[in-house]
């Protein structure tokens, strides 16, 4: 099944692309798909303990399974007004 | 009125949009792009948003409000891009009936802005640039 993984500010600098559609194995969760992307990417460890995950536009646990086609984004803390 | 814009905000809209007959007292809020920060001058701010998303946790902010004052009068404007300083990067204006509660309600909107709404600046100095993302 298929994912997209959409990056933003640090993170999407870290990475260096906005968006990233990835083919993953059932059962894989919100903080699996973490791990896989800072294996790839180091730096991204940082902010392990930092970073809140979101699917389909909500704030989700790590632990969350994905489904077939879920848009998940990494979320370091926030910064606007 | 729950947006994110690219370009300068003016405030009448948002005042226009919560204002009624039954509203005694309209409060509003603006975000400036300050000079200096965190021990350095600010050139400017480059704001970036998870526009879906912002758009979402905006919603919610405004459901908050609602359950807590029974106001359903709010606008939040929120910019991204390029600010300069002396930029609004930010508006919001509430409307109730008496001024404690729209006081109250606008200053627990822009601190929930900051906690939950997926928007980022970077701030780009004299001596660099970075991502503000550490929660001061």
């Amino acid at each position: 099944m298929k994912v997209k993984t959409k990056f933003f500010a640090a993170i999407k600098d870290i990475v260096g692309t906005p968006e990233v559609e990835l083919e993953i194995t059932p059962g894989t969760t919100a903080g699996d798909l973490f791990q896989r992307y800072c294996r790839q990417h180091p730096r991204l460890n940082q902010y392990a303990e930092r970073i809140m995950i979101s699917v389909n536009l909500e704030f989700v646990s790590p632990e969350t399974h994905l489904k077939d086609w879920d848009e998940i984004a990494f979320i370091p803390p926030v910064s606007g007004g | 009125m729950l947006e994110i814009t690219e370009s300068h905000i003016e405030l009448e809209p948002l005042v226009q949009h919560v204002r009624k007959n039954a509203n005694g007292a309209v409060v509003t809020f603006l975000g400036v792009v300050r000079d200096f920060s965190r021990g350095h001058n600010v050139v400017y701010l480059e704001y970036e948003a998870y526009r879906e998303m912002a758009i979402r946790k905006m919603q919610q902010i405004a459901d908050e409000v609602r359950e807590k004052w029974s106001i359903d009068d709010i606008a939040i404007v929120h910019r991204v891009g390029h600010l300069e300083v002396g930029e609004r990067a930010v508006a919001i204006a509430v409307g109730a009936p008496h001024r404690g509660v729209a006081f109250e309600a606008c200053e627990y909107a822009i601190d929930r802005l900051k906690e939950i709404v997926p928007i980022w600046k970077k701030e780009v100095g004299e001596g660099g640039e970075a991502w503000i993302d550490d929660r001061p």
